[in-house]
């Protein structure tokens, strides 16, 4: 069990937290390790490095996989002062989390702002360990924007629910192990209020899952379909035809995860857009791009990405101060995704036919990553509320405009 | 650099607030422009704003000034925009007394600092000509060496304050290299003729016939006047963030009245995501302009970018808020009446000043190294 929350003084914690880091975390894994290429855990995880399962147990017994959730669960039980030297001192020392994913940052905090006591008790420990791996269950094929439209049904049967339909776009669904689900419970009611959140276990025979190529090829994305699945009663979360309260309150957070990951310098690639001007295009002696159009392009994307910053930074900084979200905060997942659009077309219109790879010879390995990059991209203004949502949420929330 | 807000800056933005709510509405350009009036601003209203303390923010103490920086005096700059007041901060504290504070020639900061910043002088910078756009360097007027002084002949167009400044700091070429030199409005061979600009920012055509300058007239050179400008560039961005708030404030009130079709036309979606856009780009000069002011502040290696940054987005968000404000108004939009007008047209004419959108892209481009 952890005892580092007991260490309030934070020098010392910090002192503390950085031996144990430096002592228990396996030297294959320094210097690795983001969101999006993490461990995530569950029952069919087959670590290709078995050091990751070492440092997931290790970080688990240690309590820093959830690090801020309370003790009694298997979390650290940490302050956010706390937390934050953690996280800090594992940046500097190159130290990846040792499990990441929608069990953590999900329906972990969830659960814990809406679940019973046996609720916690019985899934939160499992998650902490990454034993169970989390899938969520929103959008269906005729519910995506209108997302309160879903019709996935879920009827009564002695102490079961029984399950038919489908989801879509479930990411990871083929690796995970429960997937939390909302589903229709009372298709007479406001569509609203007759939405259930129901957590269901994936290892059942009701229970099937597709992937979904993508025009960038394959994704993580499945669809996965409800033939009278089965979930216990004591698996909805809050309370029946409530759901619609908690799914809100997680959308909030998967949109500030998507944004976060695209938004300032995110997207990944290394290379300047000027150093990809010049692989491409003609330069003078002086390095100066001859193609002024380009040129005067490659600035702009440069000078609206350092304001966006700017404006996060500006966010944050007004945060750390104490003051409420400001209204900025309603475009950072619009702006941010639209940016690393505008980037991507850019990269692409350098690189011209050289940007049309899919395969094979005559092209190099970045340019294939790039035409894929590229391709993904377009879907960023679509996922976690499209641009059109987000723009009708600033007009509506923030600029009082009426409906 | 923290780009929030202290509890000093607050008190001096609200104070700025509510002075120009209460004295400077912006129904004052209109009346000034209607009846010709011969200064262009009110010397009152502009004593006022000196013993506010608001013409000595970013000056030391000791030649009157408050002692702070840019931090605290965009926020002025930023309320004042909002109104378009016509005072002239930009010509005397941001041109003329940045190049007299940044000047190696202690004796003439001495001599005109303490008066810019009690609002007893007026100053400004005569450093554009008809053909030289953005270029500072891009000047024919010449500083001949004439004993130990200099004679200098040229024409300087748009010199804003031309009219009432008191000191003309004038750009010339000597030996080729551009310099500065501080010209009182007196001086023999001065001839100033008031200009009439779309926006009734106050400018003036200056015509040098054989103005005779001791040594001690010397402000400096290319660099300092690049210096300078840059300043006043940031200055200029905080009055444009103001002005582009106040049209898009106006914007948005009249999506939320106006009746068309027996509904408010701001139930309409294309207009709401307009105006979304328009906010989000507000939003992203906010963080410009108050990054590139405490970057003066610090002496931040990263000035000339942040500069440029605030510059490029201000200008094309100005433009954006008040072309869109004059649509979204529609009919009356159009017409001299109503306020919008007057929005758009000095978001053009600080869209020209100090560089366009496109110059500073070309600057960033050249400062990152391609």
């Amino acid at each position: 069990m952890s005892d580092l929350a007991q260490i309030t003084d934070l020098d010392a914690f910090g002192t503390e937290v950085r031996g144990w880091l430096d002592e228990n975390c396996p030297a294959s894994l320094r210097g690795g390790g983001n969101a999006l290429t993490g461990v995530n855990g569950g029952r069919k995880w087959k670590p290709e490095n078995p050091d990751e399962r070492v440092w997931l147990e290790r970080g688990a017994a240690k309590g820093i996989t959830a690090p801020m959730w309370p003790i009694a669960y298997g979390g650290g039980g940490l302050s956010p002062q706390q937390n934050k030297v953690l996280l800090q001192t594992m940046r500097e020392l190159r130290v990846p989390a040792p499990l990441v994913g929608f069990g953590l940052t999900m329906i972990g905090p969830t659960l814990l702002q809406y679940g019973t006591e046996a609720q916690k008790q019985e899934h939160l420990p499992p998650i902490i360990r990454g034993e169970i791996r989390w899938c969520q269950g929103y959008s269906e094929p005729g519910a995506g924007s209108d997302l309160a439209g879903l019709q996935c049904r879920a009827v009564e049967d002695g102490d079961e629910y029984v399950i038919n339909g489908s989801k879509i776009w479930t990411s990871n669904a083929d690796e995970a192990d429960w997937i939390f689900c909302l589903v229709r419970t009372d298709p007479l009611a406001k569509k609203q209020e007759g939405i259930t959140f129901l957590l269901i276990d994936m290892d059942q025979p009701g229970v099937t899952v597709r992937p979904i190529p993508l025009i960038s090829g394959a994704s993580p994305f499945c669809e996965t379909f409800f033939d009278d699945a089965r979930a216990h009663k004591r698996n909805v979360i809050h309370k029946v035809n409530a759901g619609w309260t908690v799914a809100k309150a997680l959308l909030g957070h998967e949109r500030t995860m998507i944004a976060d990951a695209f938004g300032v310098g995110g997207g990944g690639t290394r290379a300047s857009l000027a150093d990809r001007a010049r692989r491409y295009l003609p330069a003078d002696a002086d390095g100066r791009i001859s193609d002024g159009a380009m040129r005067d392009e490659i600035a702009r994307a440069e000078i609206d990405s350092r304001a966006f910053a700017l404006t996060v930074q500006r966010s944050k900084d007004a945060a750390k101060a104490g003051h409420q979200p400001g209204p900025e905060s309603s475009m950072f997942k619009v702006y941010g995704t639209e940016l690393n659009m505008k980037r991507h077309e850019l990269m692409v219109r350098i690189a011209g036919p050289q940007a049309l790879s899919w395969e094979g010879p005559g092209f190099a390995d970045d340019e294939l990553d790039l035409t894929r990059a590229w391709l993904r991209s377009r879907g960023n203004s679509i996922e976690g509320g499209t641009s059109e949502v987000q723009r009708n949420v600033i007009a509506k929330r923030v600029l009082g405009l009426p409906d | 650099m923290d780009l929030v807000l202290t509890e000093d800056q607050e008190f001096i933005q609200k104070t700025a607030a509510d002075f120009v709510l209460e004295r400077s509405p912006v129904s004052r350009v209109r009346e000034l422009r209607d009846r010709g009036d011969a200064t262009g601003f009110s010397r009152e209203l502009w004593k006022e704003m000196a013993d506010l303390g608001w013409a000595g923010i970013p000056y030391a103490e000791d030649v009157g000034g408050a002692g702070m920086g840019f931090a605290e005096l965009v926020l002025v700059l930023e309320e004042l925009g909002r109104s378009l007041a016509p005072e002239p901060f930009l010509s005397t504290v941001l041109l003329a007394g940045q190049a007299l504070a940044l000047s190696p020639n202690e004796a003439l900061a001495k001599e005109w600092l303490p008066r810019i910043c009690n609002g007893e002088a007026i100053g400004t910078l005569a450093y554009q000509e008809a053909r030289s756009r953005y270029d500072l360097g891009a000047i024919e007027t010449t500083a001949a060496a004439d004993g130990d002084g200099f004679t200098l002949t040229g024409e300087k167009v748009q010199v804003l304050d031309g009219h009432v400044a008191d000191a003309l700091i004038v750009s010339a070429l000597r030996d080729g290299a551009v310099a500065l030199f501080l010209v009182p409005a007196d001086a023999p061979g001065l001839t100033v003729t008031r200009q009439s600009r779309v926006d009734s920012r106050n400018a003036a055509i200056v015509v040098l016939d054989g103005v005779r300058v001791g040594p001690e007239a010397v402000v400096g050179d290319a660099a300092l006047l690049a210096a300078s400008v840059d300043r006043a560039t940031v200055g200029l961005c905080a009055e444009m963030l103001g002005g582009m708030q106040q049209a898009f404030d106006l914007a948005l009130d009249y999506l939320k009245t106006r009746e068309q079709f027996g509904v408010r036309i701001g139930t309409f979606q294309t207009l709401k995501h307009r105006a979304a856009d328009v906010f989000i780009e507000i939003e992203l000069c906010k963080s410009a302009v108050m990054a590139a002011a405490r970057a003066i502040d610090a002496g931040s290696d990263d000035l000339a970018k942040l500069v440029s940054v605030a510059k490029a987005k201000c200008a094309d968000a100005y433009v954006l808020a008040t072309n869109e404000g004059v649509q979204f108004f529609g009919g009356v939009g159009m017409t001299d009446e109503y306020d919008i007008g007057l929005y758009m047209k000095r978001a053009r004419a600080a869209e020209f000043t100090f560089g366009d959108a496109a110059f500073h892209r070309d600057r960033w481009a050249t400062l990152a190294g391609y």
